[in-house]
């Protein structure tokens, strides 16, 4: 099992951590800020607010706690995310073309845990509209995030992201993260 | 308009098809009755259903229907519907009904066999036409159900050849799916994916054998993985192999797929050859090659992995995908809209290496965040678009038309070509199914 997945799956999915007034705001602009670059499609950002060895993963089955090795919506590193950057910027991108926007709203953001380290488990829910072939498409959630303490904040050892019709079926497909 | 059997005929010519057969409601009843409720089409694979009382829905044409094991550990396909009032009796997409189904509407009760089996106050029924033995108040079943190694289909109409007989060749795909594994099994990796294309489902199975399309459609992912393979090397990292299933879309370009043939089978069925070099001189390769020599010796262990199948048709309703393990499953809903259900299977006593490479393709190419499909679906919500329009009454199927190569029941493309033989093959077989006065089809 991964690390970080083990780590989520171990944590209590309703605790709720008493944490420090500046902790829970550092945690909610950091989530923010990771919506806002998706939105604004501010990739290198994006890109760097998940750790060298992070991974975005959006199962597929309600009761998965693993992501490596079982299918899922999304299951990407580092190199997976730059390929869909790099693929989806590319000017042959047809079905970008005309390009998607996205608009996020992250809320109920409640901190479970926070260890010695100041690493963070933390749950939030989500909505998010996308405009794309001149219709707008929904999609709400959950999101879970394993935060890793760093020197200039924190960086995402692994977000999880539960559509609440994850099984689908889905209408066209999902191509930037949600 | 109601269409006649000359106007049908008229739609399907030697190297185009009218716009109409993509778009026309009429069009698409008539599809549904005298092609998916007339001829075999695919329910599912036995191990979704493992545990008596286990079920998994499935739809055929505009049927509702389940498949489930009863108490006999036997596989029935039934229709999903109570005969008392029409009620759904099971609603969840899987699950285990327990020991009967049960109908949440006046609690009637049937045997996972489908027979009637109880409901409260039955005195009611005393002295009146409903008898428990009559199949009338059974669940529903298609007029023919069965499987091949374990793939079960169902035929809603009387008539017309066997299962075994109506997949010929085609039979091969699920052959390779079983005999590939060491362990001589296969079975399903979780549930299906499901997506919703925006186009008629005749677009979807053309564009599987479409030797043209890759290169041009694919061209951004084939340079994003290119783009990453180089970056990875650059890192002292060797990329993984179903990097290489992308790259290859820039790799062989454009005009470059002129190498892999098709054939076309009776009945509409057809096979793309494979392309994608499975088997690389790696450990985890030849581990698995081993093990394959081990339980079918050399020679048999040969000859199932020099089957060189790409894609597999099987006429109306699949694509498999023999050497990666999946399979796709349509389920037309009007005529510009069509669900997927897409499958993945494990090859027992594989490598997980193997797994984890198939699973990979599984990922990249088949799943809702798919890095490839994206730009096939777009593609066909265009056609679908563009096919309202009657600026061009004809879809074109021209290229390399006339040079087909037709061998006893097969017909083979042009040598070197990028040939639309499949196309125009599967528009034949559709006229034949469209036309056919007994339903028979072809």
């Amino acid at each position: 099992m991964t690390e970080s997945a083990e780590k989520l799956a171990a944590a209590d999915p309703n605790a709720m951590a008493d944490v420090s007034i500046e902790t829970q705001l550092a945690v909610e602009r950091f989530l923010y800020r990771q919506v806002e670059a998706l939105d604004e499609k501010l990739w290198d950002d994006w890109l760097a607010m998940f750790s060298e060895d992070g991974f975005y993963w959006m199962p597929s089955e309600e009761d998965q706690t693993e992501g490596d090795g079982l299918p899922n919506v999304f299951w990407e590193d580092q190199y997976l995310m730059r390929m869909r950057i790099a693929r989806n910027t590319h000017p042959r991108a047809h079905s970008q073309a005309p390009h998607n926007r996205l608009c996020h709203v992250v809320s109920n953001v409640i901190v479970e845990s926070e260890d010695a380290n100041g690493d963070i488990v933390v749950r939030s829910r989500f909505h998010c509209a996308e405009y794309l072939r001149y219709e707008i498409r929904n999609f709400t959630g959950k999101y879970r995030h394993y935060l890793k303490k760093t020197g200039g904040g924190y960086q995402i050892a692994l977000q999880r992201v539960d559509l609440v019709n994850r099984e689908g079926p889905y209408d066209y497909v999902i191509q930037w993260w949600l | 308009m109601s269409w006649t059997t000359e106007q049908l005929a008229g739609l399907v010519e030697p190297d185009r098809a009218h716009r109409k057969a993509y778009t026309d409601p009429e069009i698409f009843d008539l599809e549904m009755e005298r092609i998916f409720e007339n001829t075999w089409i695919y329910i599912g694979h036995e191990s979704q259903v493992k545990e008596p009382g286990d079920y998994y829905l499935a739809q055929v044409g505009r049927q509702p229907m389940v498949m489930v094991k009863d108490r006999n550990s036997d596989i029935q396909v039934l229709y999903n519907r109570c005969p008392h009032r029409g009620a759904q009796l099971c609603t969840a997409r899987k699950g285990n009904t327990g020991k009967n189904f049960y109908c949440s509407y006046h609690a009637w009760t049937f045997q996972l066999d489908g027979k009637l089996e109880s409901m409260p106050a039955k005195q009611g029924y005393d002295g009146t036409n409903l008898d428990f033995d009559n199949p009338e108040f059974h669940m529903a079943r298609p007029a023919r159900s069965d499987n091949y190694r374990g793939f079960w289909f169902a035929k809603l109409s009387e008539g017309g050849p066997d299962l075994r007989t109506h997949l010929g060749e085609a039979a091969s795909a699920f052959d390779q799916l079983i005999d590939r594994a060491p362990g001589k099994e296969t079975e399903v990796v979780g549930s299906c994916f499901r997506i919703v294309q925006q186009s008629n489902w005749k677009i979807f199975l053309e564009n599987q054998l479409d030797a043209s399309h890759p290169g041009v459609t694919h061209e951004s992912t084939g340079k994003a993985a290119q783009q990453i393979q180089a970056e990875m090397r650059s890192n002292g990292k060797e990329p993984p192999l179903e990097l290489s299933f992308l790259s290859d879309f820039a790799r062989i370009g454009h005009d470059g797929w002129t190498k892999f043939g098709t054939i076309g089978f009776p009945n509409g069925h057809s096979s793309l050859e494979g392309y994608m070099g499975l088997r690389p001189d790696d450990p985890d390769t030849n581990e698995y090659v081993r093990r394959m020599y081990d339980v079918y010796g050399e020679e048999k262990a040969e000859e199932i992995l020099g089957i060189n199948i790409h894609h597999m048709l099987i006429y109306p309703c699949n694509s498999v995908l023999p050497p990666l393990q999946q399979l796709r499953t349509i389920r037309p809903l009007g005529p510009d809209k069509t669900l997927t259900e897409i499958w993945h299977f494990r090859l027992k006593d594989a490598p997980e290496e193997i797994y984890r490479r198939s699973l990979a393709y599984y990922y990249l190419v088949n799943s809702p965040s798919t890095l490839v499909n994206a730009d096939d679906l777009f593609n066909w919500w265009k056609c679908q678009h563009g096919l309202e329009s009657s600026a061009r009454e004809w879809v074109s199927f021209h290229r390399n038309a006339g040079q087909d190569i037709v061998d006893g029941d097969k017909t083979y493309s042009a040598p070197d070509s990028m040939s639309e033989m499949p196309l125009r093959h599967m528009m034949h077989a559709w006229k034949d199914y469209m036309t056919a006065g007994d339903g028979a089809g072809s």
